[in-house]
């Protein structure tokens, strides 16, 4: 880039810029470390940090409970998987049902309505309770019992309602002038809806949507209280087996490192929606 | 301007590292009182270093089942942990006014941090890897796993541990009924784990597990009183050579570790802990060992 020819103030006010700029690094750069090595100090020179290391931070500990705490987190993405695909069509099917205008449709917008409200509203916890042991309790030919299909069964009932909240959201965010434009060319209700609204709306919700994708990498572990074995049950399972907490310091890395790739992605996502809005108002 | 900023910033920085030092001075200096335990042979009450002082404070689970505890009070004194707790704090010479009872989670009992009971008293079993984290008494009751089923279920019928290979098994989370199943009857399917023995005993009922593996005393207690048309299909043997043992649990290194197992000891000498078993374990008689 050719610069136009700078006057000496404006030299002098750059090179005071930069100096500036180096010196914020430089302090920035010896306090972290200072506290980073202070932070150290205190934690290995305290009284219990023996104790601790050894009951935290066991490398013996951690290998011998990797293989079952890997095959508990086997569990988690595959059901992570399946429940995430579920709670998506479920979420928009209930997004759109309450964005359906029109008096025909009070009892199916009350419905999802209700449905939102219930699924939001009930802790997962006994959602999966009552869904993991009291419908094998009905004892009804051809209703599963497996831990597994009941309680994804469970987490998809409630993500669905976060989920079509976000949609809802995002569909209401679409502006009216867009759904009218998209009518006056002609477009039935749900072309304009499908060609139109949607895109936008899901393309503007999918940060949140990634967030909420983070949320049940976590969350799916709670299936375990059916019995079925996932990556916190087997560290649980370990831990009581030596009174050791280092199971659980692995297994909670694990989680940290599946959900790093989910957290650039929504980054990526954001900024690239970012670029594209903006691009628009240069135009 | 400048140069004035550059004199206060290492005032900054030493503040700084003053501050955070300083919060690490504070830390607690424990591990002191252990050194004393193990010279201290003498148990006398008035030299026990007890959590309060002239007071016996004694942790177990919420809520505590039968029949270890009765009514989730172990207070009353009943059940054989309950009056177990109370020979314990009798023989260490405290009357039963000064038992305090605290209720600590099975996590909170075994986390290095201080303890804020005595000892914990919860069918813990007793295991070398177990005793790098925490110490435990001398044992005070020896104990076999069981397995136990509906009897409308086929693997009531089994009659052998190669019986149960292909059953859906079924245990609580962090107990050694689990590790049985693992080690000893080794089966076809994951065993399905669950929080607690009450979840369990609900996905037992459903039909979602064949069998479920208790303590032996529990087994009796839950198919006699608890579940209509179960039975107990039968002892699983050790699965190492060594008897498997319920121990009291005391902070790593306490200072009581040694006065607490005297007193255990000496209630099994003088026949006090076969009269407590008598008494609130008598129907606990042979089941068969599934070979």
């Amino acid at each position: 880039m050719s610069q136009p020819a700078v006057s000496a103030i404006e030299r002098d006010r750059q090179a005071y810029r930069r100096a500036r700029a180096r010196r914020s690094t430089g302090i920035a750069a010896i306090s972290t470390i200072v506290f980073a090595g202070a932070l150290f100090l205190v934690v290995t020179r305290s009284p219990g940090w023996p104790r601790v290391r050894q009951q935290f931070f066991n490398l013996e500990v951690a290998r011998d409970s990797l293989p079952r705490i890997l095959e508990g987190l086997w569990l988690n993405i595959r059901i992570l998987v399946v429940a995430e695909v579920l709670i998506l069509v479920v979420g928009l099917a209930v997004a759109i049902t309450r964005t359906l205008r029109g008096p025909i449709f009070v009892p199916l917008r009350a419905l999802a309505a209700g449905y939102t409200d219930l699924f939001r509203g009930i802790p997962l916890i006994i959602l999966l309770y009552l869904i993991g042991f009291g419908v094998p309790g009905l004892r009804l030919q051809g209703v599963p019992t497996s831990a597994v299909v009941l309680g994804t069964t469970a987490m998809v009932l409630t993500y669905s309602a976060y989920v079509a909240e976000v949609f809802r959201a995002g569909i209401d965010s679409v502006h009216p002038s867009q759904r009218a434009a998209a009518r006056s060319l002609g477009l039935t209700y749900r072309q304009s809806m499908r060609l139109v609204v949607l895109p936008q709306a899901v393309r503007r919700v999918a940060p949140p949507l990634l967030n909420d994708f983070v949320a049940l990498q976590k969350d799916v572990g709670l299936i375990s209280v059916l019995g079925a074995v996932d990556a916190v049950r087997a560290a649980q399972i370990e831990s009581a087996e030596t009174f050791n907490f280092t199971p659980y310091v692995v297994a909670g890395l694990l989680f940290v490192a599946l959900a790093i790739p989910t957290a650039r992605a929504a980054d990526w996502t954001a900024a690239r929606l970012e670029r594209r809005e903006r691009a628009a108002g240069v135009l | 301007m400048l140069s004035h900023r550059s004199r206060s910033l290492p005032v900054t920085l030493a503040v700084l590292v003053g501050a955070v030092l300083a919060a690490g001075c504070a830390a607690e200096d424990e591990g002191a009182p252990a050194a004393a335990s193990s010279s201290g042979v003498a148990c006398e009450k008035s030299t026990l270093q007890t959590v309060t002082q002239g007071k016996l404070t004694i942790a177990t689970d919420e809520p505590v089942y039968e029949p270890w505890f009765v009514d989730n009070k172990p207070d009353n004194q009943k059940g054989f942990e309950g009056a177990t707790a109370y020979a314990i704090a009798t023989k260490m010479g405290f009357t039963p006014a000064e038992v305090t009872w605290v209720r600590v989670p099975f996590n909170a009992a075994i986390q290095p941090g201080p303890k804020k009971f005595d000892f914990d008293i919860n069918e813990f079993s007793i295991t070398d890897e177990r005793k790098q984290a925490v110490d435990f008494s001398a044992p005070y009751y020896d104990v076999t796993q069981a397995v136990i089923a509906l009897n409308s279920n086929d693997a009531a019928q089994a009659t052998n541990l190669a019986g149960l290979k292909g059953v859906k098994l079924g245990a609580q989370v962090g107990t050694t009924s689990l590790q049985a199943i693992e080690d000893t009857i080794q089966p076809n399917q994951d065993p399905a784990v669950y929080n607690s023995n009450d979840d369990a005993k609900q996905a037992l009922i459903n039909g979602q597990i064949d069998a479920l593996v208790l303590d032996l005393p529990t087994a009796f207690f839950v198919t006699a009183a608890e579940i209509d048309g179960s039975k107990i299909i039968g002892q699983l043997p050790a699965s190492g050579n060594a008897q498997e043992q319920f121990g009291l649990v005391l902070d790593k290194g306490s200072p009581l570790t040694t006065c607490v197992s005297q007193a255990v000891e000496a209630l099994r000498a003088d026949g006090t802990l076969a009269n407590i078993e008598q008494e609130w374990l008598a129907n606990v008689a042979g089941a068969p060992v599934l070979q």
